[in-house]
């Protein structure tokens, strides 16, 4: 079973995050850049069916220079390589374009499932796996709870609101898991050590035949045209509960004619 | 005047359409004239005809086959992608669920198009408001090739009527071999609940870990039932056991935008905010002054929910009678 898990990394979504007022893209240079937080619960849900039925994980990740930090935690974790698709062009891609580079990289690498996190927490689109499975003709197991993959078939329960959907396909086919499916592990310091000598292949567009000019801020299917910050909320109220509380709180619903 | 594409997403508990149907439609009417699409098993359109006419369809496309909910979410980009070849629409609105988001990207992929996703606004030129960043950001964004397809968040347009034709035309479907590789075997309902949809709700009441325990969501439960209100959890209370996960509010759970959000035993970490933030009024019980979440709220009570809560709920019924 061999198991390319996607990794992106992203701004640190309890940090301070802002986008460049050079070009409106996110200001990824400046900020406190993590692994995409859902992602390590597509490395563990990999490294679980490794485990179990043999096979190779291999992490990619689309990203600038510092998303070699992100490689490493996933390396570190106990996956068995990486390919680092890295290339300036590629600075101010929409999903639709970043999808296509990842389609190709996907297209250079021998697999029977691709896993990844069920969003990244800079963009929050949730679009990659269908991205893809549009692209690559692969059947789409989004948003699992749970994954089984067994008799060259991979089922899930794709979580809904209030409830699941039991959806199968055949494999290769790609998932993308939430934060319920499992408990990411912490990486052990054998594992931060050996993480160090596990290869890391780095690509360019050139490599992977993709035409410059077909990626990037100049060509992006759609762009950030203007941006602000919210208005800030005016000075609310805050009272101490000094027997009265209910009483104010009821009193303030009734005023907003709530109650 | 242009033709704008509306996917309708069904209401399958309560029959017709969801309300961020009627949103999206609503939304829809700054670009042009609505069609709304009805994709679904046959006799789907029947039930849901009369309130999208009412709300601004001028055409309902039909596309009725009893395979299209056997497979997830590709039949339904395949039929969008034959009606914007065969319609030239101005743009596609979709409401914007997690099956709605993956429609949108496959079409774009199929029509050489861009996407925008939890639009929160639609100006008649076409650029959207995004809210980025847990809240803290408000983008404007443009699709710059092909048919721009935008999904609309929800609870951020008010629906308004406006009576149009809503005439039928049936649209033929043929779905893919491969549209057909995901299979949907089974749909469960693990909550079956008789408060309101949490991303439709027009009131929420959210616990957090200083519930303490599953038993005391009661105390939430019992304030949400005085108001008619959706109930929601912080991820701590989630993590805790406290209240099950569909009900996660933040960054990565449920987005919300009522008229009021109450957050009970809630600190307001960013990612909890980012949930909730764009609630109209906010008000927050917690015992801690200094919890962050009263830099949010419009009103705030500093004490021990244990106490706040039930006495307000009691207040609550006895004015409401
Ligand atoms: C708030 C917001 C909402 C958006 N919503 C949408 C949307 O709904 N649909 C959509 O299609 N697009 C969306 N975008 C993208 C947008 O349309 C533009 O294409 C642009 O702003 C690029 O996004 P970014 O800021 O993430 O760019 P970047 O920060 O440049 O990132 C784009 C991608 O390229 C990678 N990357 C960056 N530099 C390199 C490098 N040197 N080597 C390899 N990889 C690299 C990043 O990891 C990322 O995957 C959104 C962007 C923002 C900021
Ligand atoms: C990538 C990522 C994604 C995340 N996504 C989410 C998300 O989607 N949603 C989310 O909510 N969180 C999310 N979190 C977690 C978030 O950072 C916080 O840990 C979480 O919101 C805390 O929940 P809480 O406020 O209930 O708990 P706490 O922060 O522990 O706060 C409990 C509060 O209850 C108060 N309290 C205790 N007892 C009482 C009492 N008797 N009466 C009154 N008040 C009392 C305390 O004063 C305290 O303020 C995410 C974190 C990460 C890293």
């Amino acid at each position: 079973m061999n198991i390319v898990v996607l990794v992106k990394q992203v701004p640190d979504s309890g940090s301070e995050r802002k986008l460049d007022p050079a070009d409106n893209t996110v200001a990824r240079a400046t900020a406190d850049n993590v692994i995409n937080e859902m992602d390590e619960y597509a490395i563990e849900e990999a490294l679980t069916v490794k485990e179990a039925q043999g096979g190779e994980v291999t992490v990619l990740t689309v990203g600038p220079a510092t998303a070699t930090d992100a490689i490493r935690k996933a390396l570190s974790m106990g996956a068995d390589k990486a390919v680092h698709v890295l290339d300036d062009a590629i600075h101010g891609s929409c999903a639709v374009q970043t999808s296509a580079v990842i389609a190709a990289a996907l297209g250079q690498l021998e697999y029977d499932l691709v896993l990844c996190g069920a969003e990244a927490t800079d963009a929050q689109l949730s679009v990659m796996p269908a991205l893809l499975a549009e692209r690559l003709g692969l059947p789409q197991l989004s948003g699992a709870r749970k994954l089984t993959v067994e008799n060259g078939m991979a089922k899930i329960e794709r979580q809904t609101d209030g409830g699941y959907w039991e959806i199968e396909a055949p494999l290769p086919a790609i998932v993308s898991t939430w934060d319920t499916i499992n408990e990411p592990r912490y990486p052990s310091f054998k594992g931060i050590m050996a993480a160090k000598k596990k290869p890391v292949q780095t690509l360019t567009l050139a490599d992977l035949g993709i035409d410059r000019a077909t990626v990037g801020l100049a060509t992006a299917t759609s762009k950030v045209v203007d941006f602000a910050g919210r208005p800030p909320k005016g000075e609310g109220v805050k009272v101490p509960d000094e027997g009265d509380g209910a009483e104010k709180l009821v009193g303030f619903l009734a005023a907003q004619k709530i109650v | 005047m242009a033709e704008v594409l509306v996917l309708v997403e069904l209401n399958p508990a309560a029959g017709g359409p969801r309300k961020t149907t009627l949103e999206a439609l609503t939304a829809a009417r700054a670009l042009g004239e609505p069609s709304a699409v009805v994709i679904g098993a046959p006799g789907t359109a029947a039930g849901v005809k009369d309130a999208l006419a009412e709300y601004g369809a001028a055409k309902v496309y039909v596309a009725e086959s009893p395979e299209v909910e056997e497979y997830l979410v590709a039949p339904k980009a395949e039929v969008l992608a034959q009606l914007v070849a065969e319609k030239s629409p101005a743009a596609v609105v979709i409401p914007s669920s997690p099956e709605g988001k993956e429609i949108a990207g496959r079409l774009a992929i199929k029509t050489g198009s861009g996407f925008l996703t939890d639009v929160t606004e639609i100006a008649p030129d076409g650029t959207a408001t995004q809210v980025a960043f847990a809240g803290a950001t408000i983008v404007h964004s443009q699709v710059t090739v092909g048919t721009p397809i935008y999904t609309l968040r929800g609870n951020s347009v008010t629906p308004e009527p406006a009576p149009a034709a809503g005439a039928e035309e049936t649209v033929q479907v043929q779905i893919s071999e491969a549209a057909k590789a995901t299979r949907v075997t089974d749909r469960v309902v693990e909550q079956k609940s008789s408060r309101p949809e949490l991303t439709e709700a027009s009131i929420v009441v959210s616990g957090g870990r200083g519930v303490a325990s599953a038993e005391n969501f009661s105390v939430i439960e019992g304030l949400a039932d005085s108001l008619g209100a959706a109930v929601g959890a912080s991820r701590a209370a989630v993590d805790s056991g406290f209240y099950p996960h569909s009900f996660q509010v933040g960054q990565t759970g449920k987005t919300v935008s009522p008229q009021l959000y109450i957050a009970v035993g809630i600190s307001g970490a960013i990612q909890h905010r980012a949930g909730m933030q764009t609630s109209k009024i906010i008000v927050a019980v917690n015992k801690d002054p200094e919890a962050p979440i009263f830099e949010l709220a419009d009103f705030g009570v500093v004490g021990d929910l244990n106490t706040v809560v039930p006495a307000a709920t009691q207040q609550i019924s006895a004015r409401r009678g």
